[in-house]
C-alpha cells in the first residue's frame, strides 16, 4: 500500500527514474531476522512550526500564512488521503489568541482529522491556557491501527524561571529568543514523566510506539534549545519497547538520529529554515553524525528550506518523506539491518551534493 | 549589410522562401551563448532549409490548412498574436503560442516542459486533435517520401533514400530550422555585452537597474555575466489562471489522475481540457508543488509577442508590470519569490522601456519598434 501511493505521488507523470529506488527496503528487511510488529500499515502527514505572526487588527505576516496555506492545500490533495495529520507546535509566534485563532481557521480547511502538539511559542504567553481550553490537552495518548501514539508537552521549564518575569509577554519574548543568556532549557517534568510511565504500563514491549513532542527528546544544542533537559528520563521509560520513534518539530531542518532503541526525526517547518548548529562554532554541539544536512536555501524563495512531511508507518518503523519546497524532496527510512534511519539517496558520503555540506 | 537584407526579406515576404534560412553569425548571437546542437542532429544549412519548408507545409494537417507557421508566424515574431492558439477547424487551444525565437536554448519545451528537445516537441502538434488534427504521422511521411522536391532535399540533408525517411528525420529538420531562429543583438545586448553605452535610453538603463533590484525580475529572468537567456529554465506559480481551478482543485486533480491511469495521451488532455491545462507542470511530474507552475519564458523580443502569460491573459507589457507589482494573483501555491513590489509609476515606465530594448535587430522590422 505504501509503495503504491509513493510511486503514485512521485511518478504519476514522468516515466519514473526513481521507480528503481529501493522502496521495498523496509519490507525486504523482514527477511533479516527482525520480529514483525503486528499492526496495519498506514500513512499520516505532519505539518509544523508555522509561526503565524499577528501584525495588527486582522493583519498577519503573509509569508508565514502562505507556508501553512500551502501545506494545507497539498495535504488535502494526497490520494489516498493520510489517516490523520499531526500539527507539531509553534502555530503562533507569540502565543497570542489572534495567532492561535488564525491558525485554527487556516487549519480548519484540512480534510483529515488533526492531532496537536504544543510548542513554546503557543505556550509561554498564557502558560497553555487557551490551547487547553480551545484545542486539546497539553499531553495525551491515542492508539491507531495497532500503534500507540504519545503526545508530550516537552517545552516546560523550571518554575523559578517562569516566575521571574514582570509580564506574560516578557516571559514569552525571552523564551522565543535564541542565544538568550537569560533563557532556560525545555523539559518534560516529573508530573508528565509519572503520567507517561503509567500510560505505557498498559502496553507490552512489542507494540510500536510513536512519541510526538515539540522539542527533540535528546540533546543537540543548548543555546537554541534544540534540547530537552530531562530527555534521558523519557528515553529510559521507552527503553523496553522494541520499536520507538520520536517525531519532533522546533528545529526547522532535516535531522535524524538513533539512540539505542529510539529513532528520532525532526519534521519540517512551514515558516523558515534554521541553520545547523555546526555553523555556530563558538559553542559545542551534538548534531547527529547520521544526519545528511538539507540543502542550503535560496533566500530569494522564502519557501525554500521549508515544507512538511508524509510518514509511512510500516512494520513498526517510519519512512519519512520530507516534502521540501523549492528543493529536492528527501526520503529517510529505518534500515532494519543497520538499525538506524538512512536517507535513500544521499546517505552514502560519496553521493552528497555541495549544498548539503557548505553550511 | 547581410543582416539588413535578411530583415527586409522577413518583413515583406510571407511565407519566406526556404533559401532565406541563415545560420546565425556572431552579431546575431551578441548576448547569447552558442546554440546548443545535439550530437545526433548536427546543424547544416541544407537541413535547416528543409526544416523551414516542412515548418510551413499545410498539407501536414487533417484538412490541409494548418502548418507549424500557422501559430508560429514568421511575420509575427514566430507567434500568432492570439491569447490562445487556434488550430484545425478554428478550435481554440488552452495556451498561448510561445515564439520559436530562441526556443533552441530552453532545456525543456512547452509551457509545462513536457518535452525535453525541439525534435520530440515538434512531433506532438501534428497529432493533437485541436492543432494539426492528424491521427498519426504517416500522412506526413507519405507526403515527403512521394514528393520530388522533398526527396531531393532529404537526400541532400540526410543522405537518405525516400523509403528511409521517417518522422524523426522530419522532426530533426524542423528542429534544425528552429536552431537558426535565434537572436540576440538587441539594444540591451549592444549596451551590456557590446560595449555601446549609448545603445540604451536613460529610461531603459534605469529599468535595467530595477530589473535586477527592486523589481526582483532577474532572479527568474536570468542575466549572466557574458550572456542573457532571461530564463531560469524552471517552473513557477504566479497565480495566472489559478482562480479558474482553485475551488474545484481536488476534483480536477482526481480527474487528471484517472485519465493518467487510463493511459490517456497527456498532450491531448492538456490542450483539450482547460482546467487540466491550468495544473501546469504538475501534469508532467505529479508533484503537488508543481500545481499551477509554468515555465519561465525568455523576455527576448517580448515587445513583439503580446499577449502575455501562458494563457495570453495580459495584453500589454504595462499590464504585465502591474501584475508583478501587485505580487501576482494570490493562491496557496503562489511562488515564494513573488511579492508586492511597490514600484512607482516612473519605475514601471522604466521597466517597460527596458523590456522594449530586448528586441533583436534581426527582428526589429516586424511588429513593434523598440
Amino acid at each position: 500500500m505504501s509503495i503504491d501511493r509513493r510511486t503514485f505521488l512521485k511518478h504519476l507523470g514522468a516515466a519514473g527514474a526513481a521507480a528503481t529506488l529501493p522502496f521495498s527496503l523496509v519490507k525486504v528487511a523482514w527477511g533479516m531476522g527482525s520480529k514483525p510488529a503486528e499492526h496495519e500499515s498506514f500513512t499520516f502527514a505532519y505539518i509544523s512550526d508555522s509561526h503565524l505572526t499577528h501584525i495588527k487588527g486582522s493583519r498577519f505576516t503573509s509569508n508565514f500564512d502562505r507556508g501553512l496555506r500551502k501545506a494545507v492545500m497539498e495535504v488535502n490533495l494526497l490520494d489516498p488521503p493520510p489517516d490523520f495529520v499531526i500539527y507539531g507546535g509553534d502555530l503562533a509566534q507569540l502565543g497570542k489568541r489572534e495567532e492561535l485563532d488564525h491558525g485554527l481557521e487556516l487549519l480548519s480547511g484540512l480534510r483529515p482529522p488533526l492531532k496537536w502538539v504544543i510548542g513554546e511559542h503557543d505556550f509561554y504567553l498564557d502558560m497553555g491556557d487557551y490551547w487547553q481550553n480551545k484545542i486539546i490537552p497539553l499531553y495525551y495518548s491515542f492508539d491507531h491501527k495497532g500503534v500507540h501514539f504519545v503526545v508530550l508537552n516537552s517545552i516546560l521549564t523550571y518554575e523559578n524561571w517562569i516566575g521571574q518575569w514582570p509580564t506574560p509577554m516578557e516571559r514569552m519574548l525571552n523564551m522565543a529568543r535564541l542565544d538568550n543568556p537569560q533563557g532556560s532549557p525545555f523539559m518534560v517534568g516529573e508530573a508528565q514523566l509519572r503520567w507517561l510511565e503509567k500510560d505505557l504500563a498498559k502496553y507490552n514491549d512489542s507494540i510500536p510506539i510513536v512519541v510526538l513532542s515539540h522539542s527533540p527528546l535528546y540533546k543537540i544544542f543548548k543555546p537554541w534549545n534544540f534540547w530537552t533537559d530531562d530527555a534521558e528520563k523519557v528515553q529510559k521509560l521507552l527503553r523496553r519497547f522494541s520499536r520507538v520513534t520520536v517525531l519532533h518539530g522546533h528545529v526547522h531542518q532535516v535531522l535524524y538520529n538513533q539512540i539505542d532503541n529510539i529513532t528520532f526525526y525532526a519534521m519540517m517547518a512551514t515558516s523558515w529554515p534554521w541553520p545547523y548548529p555546526v555553523s555556530y562554532v563558538q559553542k559545542p554541539n551534538q548534531v547527529p553524525q547520521l544526519t545528511v544536512f538539507m540543502n542550503r536555501a535560496d533566500p530569494f524563495h522564502s519557501r525554500d528550506g521549508t515544507g512538511w512531511d508524509i510518514l509511512d508507518m510500516d512494520s513498526g518503523a517510519i519512512t519519512n518523506h520530507y516534502q521540501l519546497w523549492m528543493n529536492e524532496n528527501r526520503t529517510v527510512t529505518f534500515d532494519f539491518k543497520l538499525k538506524h534511519p538512512v536517507d535513500l539517496k544521499y546517505q552514502d558520503p560519496d553521493k552528497r551534493i555541495p549544498p548539503q555540506l557548505h553550511y | 549589410m547581410k543582416i539588413r537584407c535578411f530583415i527586409t526579406l522577413i518583413s515583406i515576404a510571407v511565407p519566406l522562401a526556404a533559401d532565406e534560412v541563415k545560420l546565425p553569425d556572431s552579431q546575431d548571437l551578441l548576448g547569447l551563448p552558442p546554440v546548443p546542437v545535439p550530437a545526433d542532429n548536427p546543424l547544416t544549412l541544407e537541413k535547416a532549409r528543409l526544416g523551414r519548408k516542412l515548418f510551413e507545409d499545410k498539407r501536414f494537417s487533417a484538412d490541409g490548412t494548418i502548418s507549424c507557421a500557422h501559430c508560429h508566424k514568421p511575420e509575427l515574431a514566430f507567434q500568432d498574436g492570439l491569447p490562445v492558439s487556434e488550430g484545425i477547424g478554428d478550435q481554440k487551444g488552452t495556451r498561448n503560442a510561445p515564439t520559436v525565437i530562441n526556443a533552441a536554448y530552453f532545456i525543456t519545451q512547452f509551457w509545462d516542459g513536457r518535452r525535453k528537445t525541439l525534435e520530440v516537441q515538434s512531433k506532438d502538434p501534428f497529432v493533437n486533435p485541436i492543432e494539426h488534427g492528424l491521427k498519426d504521422h504517416k500522412p506526413i511521411v507519405d507526403i515527403v517520401r512521394g514528393n520530388r522536391d522533398y526527396q531531393q532535399r532529404f537526400r541532400q540533408a540526410f543522405g537518405l533514400e525516400p523509403s528511409q525517411i521517417t518522422i524523426d528525420h522530419v522532426a530533426q529538420a524542423i528542429a534544425s530550422f528552429e536552431r537558426t531562429v535565434v537572436a540576440g543583438d538587441s539594444h540591451f545586448d549592444r549596451y551590456q555585452f557590446g560595449g555601446d553605452k549609448n545603445a540604451l535610453s536613460a529610461s531603459a538603463i534605469r529599468g535595467l537597474a530595477i530589473f535586477h533590484g527592486k523589481g526582483r525580475c532577474a532572479s527568474c529572468h536570468v542575466i549572466e555575466g557574458s550572456t542573457a537567456l532571461f530564463t531560469d529554465n524552471r517552473f513557477h506559480n504566479l497565480g495566472v489562471g489559478f482562480d479558474r481551478i482553485e475551488a474545484r482543485l481536488a476534483e480536477i486533480i482526481a480527474a487528471f489522475r484517472k485519465a493518467k491511469q487510463a493511459n490517456r495521451d497527456i498532450d491531448k488532455t492538456i490542450l483539450t481540457q482547460a482546467e487540466i491545462s491550468e495544473l501546469g507542470r504538475f501534469a508532467v511530474t505529479g508533484e503537488l508543488e508543481d500545481i499551477g507552475r509554468f515555465k519561465t519564458p525568455t523576455l527576448r523580443n517580448i515587445a513583439l509577442t503580446a499577449p502575455y502569460m501562458h494563457d495570453g491573459s495580459l495584453k500589454t507589457l504595462e499590464e504585465v508590470v502591474d501584475f508583478y507589482d501587485r505580487g501576482g494573483f494570490d493562491n496557496p501555491m503562489l511562488d515564494s519569490g513573488i511579492r508586492p513590489l511597490h514600484l512607482t509609476a516612473e519605475e514601471k515606465a522604466d521597466l517597460v522601456s527596458f523590456l522594449k530594448s530586448l528586441t533583436s535587430q534581426r527582428f526589429t522590422t516586424i511588429g513593434v519598434q523598440p
